[in-house]
């Protein structure tokens, strides 16, 4: 190991840990090592690292592991960091959705100020699929049929006549004193009434709290949803989070049995190890490292760290996707490919134009 | 979000004067790290590029500027052009094994 300070030791590659600098990520007591990926053609002699389309489809699986309505996890295995992270970001920035932008405020007498309302307004996810419409221009300030949603806000709030003379009960004393994004109508424009006859437009979720209001209060206000993306504001992204780890692999370097296995059991998080019966003894097995959170915990003890390898696999990615509601979390993962898919015809488009001139 | 009247440039080529055509420093306008970084392993992986990276020259532009140096004197554009073909194609196998896991899945259910 030849030191080089706190830019990280690199270990000598030898014919046995070949295989481990390329494909693994090992997880030391002090630093993590090898993280970057280093199989580029000419740094490992005898491989031939050459980008190979047949070779990538080969190794190339992908696994759908759990998906219910708002949340999907999937493997992806055999791609390189930089590609998933690109997926990552598309995810988180650059997948359009509609949100509300203009908001029109007739009205508002409630003790909420304008641009808290409005900005509260902006952060409500709405339900409407965004590969219908089109970005609006940015010279225009009326929106058309084709990059607006219209909503509308009036409520108004008054006293109860109906109330018990001494209940102190908000709920009973006033009527429409909360104001929730149920309450929000669509108001549809040209040729959308139509169009989206069916699909119901309005918020994903009837139940989030807007304003409280008080008899006399009242808000009326309209709304101009348009389609963004989220690098331009954080409430046009589709998804709650997009996120990655790594599948973790824990290797045992000798059988570990009794009381240690007890002791190593507890190290790991729940369903990681587990304890088999053999002639008699208790003997460690590592049964899913996939459940590990990588805690590193085995390696504060001193008779346990030098029994256990710690590592993952550099091209294993474990996606979570939660998408806000707008799109179903598949759709969303398609989308985002079809983004940096789209990113790549711009350039070649533009090579192709400035070769031609 | 296009510009319309004036033209923004989308893709520009810098290059030293008296450098062969293997140098070239190209500058993607409202790019990041999302295409430069992959942009880059895909170049990378090509045999005939001696040097690739990309730097993103502020945080407030949103431009990168990404460098080829190519050995063997092959102009810098065609590994550039191969690592955007590359890229796509995975992008390509990648959505259509997604579909095939989510109709196998679905169909399943």
């Amino acid at each position: 190991l030849r030191r080089r300070g706190r830019r990280g030791s690199k270990m000598a590659a030898n014919m046995s840990n070949v295989e481990d600098i390329r494909s693994r990520v090992l997880l030391g007591e002090f630093g993590v090592k090898n993280v970057h990926t280093t199989d580029f053609p000419g740094n490992y002699p005898g491989y031939d690292d050459t980008w190979d389309m047949q070779r990538f489809q080969k190794n190339f699986t992908m696994d759908i592991v759990d998906l219910d309505e708002n949340c999907m996890e999937f493997d992806m295995v055999g791609i390189d960091a930089a590609i998933a992270n690109a997926f990552r970001r598309i995810l988180l920035a650059e997948v359009p959705t509609m949100a509300v932008e203009k908001v029109f405020i007739y009205n508002n007498t409630s003790i909420i100020q304008d641009e808290v309302l409005a900005h509260r307004l902006g952060l409500i996810p709405i339900k409407a699929d965004p590969r219908l419409f089109e970005y609006r221009n940015s010279g225009e300030d009326a929106g058309s049929e084709i990059d607006t949603i219209q909503l509308q806000l009036k409520v108004k709030c008054s006293r109860n006549p109906r109330a018990s003379k001494d209940s102190s009960d908000p709920q009973e004393l006033y009527l429409n004193h909360m104001v929730y994004s149920g309450d929000m109508k669509w108001m549809p424009i040209g040729n959308q009434a139509d169009v989206f006859a069916d699909a119901n437009i309005g918020p994903v979720h009837d139940d989030i709290l807007i304003a409280q209001l008080r008899p006399g209060q009242e808000l009326d206000i309209i709304m101009h949803c348009v389609k963004g993306i989220g690098k331009d504001h954080a409430k046009f992204s589709p998804v709650a989070t997009a996120s990655y780890r790594l599948l973790p692999e824990i290797t045992l370097l000798e059988p570990i049995e009794g009381e240690k296995a007890e002791r190593l059991k507890r190290c790991f998080s729940r369903g990681v190890i587990h304890l088999e019966e053999l002639n008699g003894k208790k003997v460690a097995m590592v049964v899913n490292s996939r459940l590990d959170t990588c805690s590193r915990e085995v390696l504060r003890h001193d008779d346990l760290k030098n029994l256990v390898k710690l590592g993952r696999v550099r091209d294993h990615f474990i996606f979570t996707v939660e998408s806000t509601g707008v799109l179903p979390p598949e759709v969303l993962v398609t989308e985002a490919i079809k983004v940096l898919m789209t990113k790549c015809q711009r350039f070649l488009n533009e090579l192709d134009n400035t070769d031609m001139e | 979000m296009a510009g319309e009247g004036e033209k923004k440039p989308v893709l520009e080529m810098v290059q030293a004067d008296g450098a062969d055509e293997g140098c070239v420093t190209f500058v993607l306008h409202d790019e990041d790290h999302t295409l430069g970084n992959s942009l880059r392993y895909m170049v990378m992986k090509n045999a005939d590029v001696e040097f690739c990276g990309y730097s993103i020259t502020h945080p407030s532009e949103s431009k990168i500027n990404f460098r080829i140096q190519t050995r063997g004197g092959i102009p810098a554009t065609e590994p550039l052009r191969k690592g955007l073909n590359d890229l796509s194609d995975v992008c390509q196998h990648v959505l259509n094994t997604f579909q095939v896991r989510f109709c196998f899945r679905f169909n399943s259910n």
